[in-house]
């Protein structure tokens, strides 16, 4: 079988390449890793007018073909030929911001220059009239020596265009002829600048929403009250907007159980299903909500450009601990999940500023945490009201996840005074225009994370809650015994109780431990079987866990266990990503031992604190 | 920046916010050559017209600086290599 034609989008960051590349592949894309680096692979497909099939590949946004960071060079190997697992594009889409020509010509020259059959979009045309700037695209066409073709991929204008210039271009006979890259940077910068100025028509100067915008949100005094108030208002409505549908997903899974308790026998099986499957998993599922509000949240900020004025304002401060602003952004991305955070470090051009962003992430909340704050919140702090419909249980949530932000911010600056010592690398970023991300683009990115989770439910925690429903199970209880003091999880719960005991930590906790580093989410599924096959007949819900969990726990071990999972060691993906990030066991090792050290210690101090407070 | 008819030479991080400067001279070999790459790729070279719009709200630090049509963010110590020429408005 011959490979389908290969076309890759290129362009420089923010020239809207992944609106484009979605306008084009629509929802049929695929996301996968090149290998040996750690830099996503986009990829779709595209059918052209007459049936045929074409690969698409969104390549990592580029400055230039002189890399700086590795998706960089990703994105110049791919161009060259010399990425391996993948080979050399049969075309290539170049994706310019028709408002920042002199800029993204520079680039979109340089590939022009390897001689591969191209087709510039001159995208956002749109944006660029509002801001007064008209271009004429045949004088791009002339200068370029290429097809131009108006783009605004938002709205998909031009793309049906852009398909029929890719259908003949892919038509055409092509004898792959390689010039070398020659011109430097300064001669082909200003070459963008002449061919820049050329295709400007007319130009009235306007007061652009971006300037307005930036003036208030980059306010020395307003910029951090706004940032901190958004920040604020994202975790409330992780707890206000999501109680409904949870509501509706404990209902679904309550009403699962009755009817598998019904068919079922009683015995083996039943308890199976109904203890181990749908006890642990649905405790786990009724978080969906939050972890998708949480990430409905970072694609808009991301999308409407806000995140990068967040690492504006956030520089000076993460510069004083040893980090860099951009570390802002896999430090937020972080609160979702620590494995595309850690990722994400890669826009970090300083070895030691990245390794120490890496090494604390996992110190930022992770939505896979938000299972067990909200179960012991729920249970144990009272819901009321403060003032102005804040609540104290949002309240205390966020206090956990400043908790978490200042230990990360401590640990980086105690890491670069100690085994990464040395100067901190440099802060530079582009601020691109302000812009309404399109929904549909935000509900393809939820809908990703919700399938991700949902396969990690059926998956890791489904299969880590029969394991441990059969450790907890085996072997059985005689009358008058309880099943988690007899069981082999028992046996092991007892082992690890011998450690944390002095922190608060009781029997169950320690049998929830040691499952929780598959996946954290999996201590809420854990808590929820053992108490399940201790207790049968009790319903499987996570309401009747809460009340459980009252009359088990007293508040300071509640307390303790929170504190516990501010810093608790990570779980397994969060030690493979490190591991394959950092090329070694060294590292992950090393941040697992610190972490694990940390949370003994805070949760120690917290127990003890609440002990004498007489809590 | 009140000589009134020679244009100094300053640093960018010493440019008032919301004035406007023409680049006349980048001192590449003082960065390192990612960051030197960078500003390159962000499009600073002498003779650029520059705008500086913002200050961090720490420490007025890092600096957003207009080039051409791009508004980029820089610390204040890099700001410090490029040498620009104040323009009146």
């Amino acid at each position: 079988m011959t490979p389908l034609p290969l076309v890759a989008v290129a362009g420089n960051p923010n020239a809207g390449k992944s609106a484009l590349f979605n306008a084009l592949t629509g929802a049929r894309q695929k996301v996968g890793n090149y290998p040996g680096v750690t830099v996503e692979r986009h990829s779709g497909r595209l059918t052209l007018a007459d049936g045929r099939p074409v690969e698409m590949v969104d390549l990592p946004g580029s400055y230039s073909l002189e890399p700086v960071s590795p998706d960089e060079a990703v994105t110049r190997d791919v161009l060259l030929g010399r990425q391996q697992g993948e080979r050399q594009p049969d075309a290539l889409i170049v994706v310019l911001d028709a408002s920042n020509l002199d800029n993204h010509l520079r680039f979109c020259l340089q590939v022009i220059e390897l001689g591969l059959p191209t087709i510039v979009a001159l995208n956002m045309v749109d944006l660029a009239k509002r801001d007064g700037l008209e271009l004429d695209a045949t004088v791009l066409e002339r200068e370029l020596g290429v097809p131009v073709i108006e783009t605004v991929a938002v709205r998909r204008k031009g793309i049906a265009e852009l398909q029929q210039s890719l259908d003949d271009m892919l038509s055409a006979p092509f004898c792959g002829v390689h010039k070398p890259v020659k011109s430097d940077l300064i001669h082909l910068q200003r070459r963008a600048r002449e061919i820049s100025a050329a295709a400007v028509i007319s130009e009235t100067p306007v007061r652009r929403w971006t300037h307005r915008l930036d003036a208030v949100l980059l306010h020395p005094i307003l910029g951090p009250l706004i940032l901190a108030a958004i920040m604020f208002i994202m975790f409330q409505a992780v707890f206000a907007w999501s109680e409904a549908p949870k509501a509706w997903i404990q209902g679904g899974i309550d009403w699962l159980a009755v009817q598998a308790t019904v068919v079922l026998p009683a015995g083996f099986l039943r308890s199976l299903v109904v203890d181990g499957a749908i006890a642990g998993v649905g405790a786990v599922v009724t978080f969906l909500p939050q972890i998708l509000i949480l990430f409905f949240f970072i694609l808009l900020l991301e999308g409407t450009g806000y995140m990068v004025r967040a690492a504006f304002l956030m520089d000076r401060l993460m510069h004083g601990v040893g980090l860099s602003g951009r570390a802002f952004i896999p430090l937020l991305s972080s609160f979702a999940c620590a494995v595309p955070g850690i990722m994400a470090t890669r826009t970090i051009d300083d070895p030691k500023d990245r390794l120490t962003t890496i090494l604390v992430a996992p110190l930022m909340t992770c939505s896979a945490r938000l299972p067990v704050y909200t179960l012991i919140i729920a249970a144990f702090i009272p819901n009321s009201r403060l003032a102005w419909g804040v609540g104290l249980q949002g309240v205390v949530m966020f206090a956990l996840y400043i908790t978490g932000i200042c230990g990360a911010l401590l640990a980086a600056l105690v890491l670069r005074r100690g085994v990464l010592k040395g100067a901190s690398g440099g802060f530079m970023m582009e601020l691109p225009k302000y812009q309404w991300p399109l929904l549909k683009d935000v509900v393809l990115g939820i809908l990703t994370r919700a399938q991700i989770f949902l396969k990690r439910a059926g998956t890791i925690i489904l299969g880590t809650t029969i394991i441990l429903w059969a450790l907890a199970s085996l072997p059985q209880a005689a009358p008058g015994q309880k099943q988690s003091d007899v069981s082999i999880a028992g046996a092991i719960g007892r082992g690890i109780e011998t450690v944390v005991r002095p922190i608060g930590f009781n029997h169950d906790i320690s049998m929830a431990l040691l499952p929780a580093m598959a996946a954290r989410e999996v201590a809420v599924s854990a808590i929820a079987t053992v108490y399940s096959i201790d207790s049968p007949g009790e319903g499987a819900g996570a309401s009747s866990l809460q009340e459980k969990l009252q009359h088990r726990w007293s508040l300071a071990t509640a307390l303790a266990f929170l504190a516990w999972f501010v810093f608790a060691p990570q779980c397994i993906s969060t030690i493979a990503v490190t591991r394959r990030e950092t090329n070694g066991w060294k590292w992950p090792l090393f941040m697992v031992s610190y972490l694990f050290v940390l949370a003994y210690i805070f949760a120690g101090a917290t127990y003890w604190t609440a002990v004498a407070l007489g809590l | 920046m009140n000589a009134p008819f020679q244009p100094e030479l300053i640093g960018l991080d010493r440019l008032p916010v919301g004035s406007k400067a023409r680049i006349a001279s980048v001192d590449w070999a003082g960065l390192d050559d990612g960051e030197a790459n960078r500003l390159r790729q962000f499009g600073f070279d002498e003779g650029v017209i520059v705008e500086l719009l913002h200050l961090g709200p720490f420490g007025r630090d890092p600096l957003a600086v207009r080039v051409g049509r791009m508004t980029v963010a820089i610390r204040r110590k890099h700001a410090g290599a490029v040498g620009v020429t104040p323009i009146r408005q």
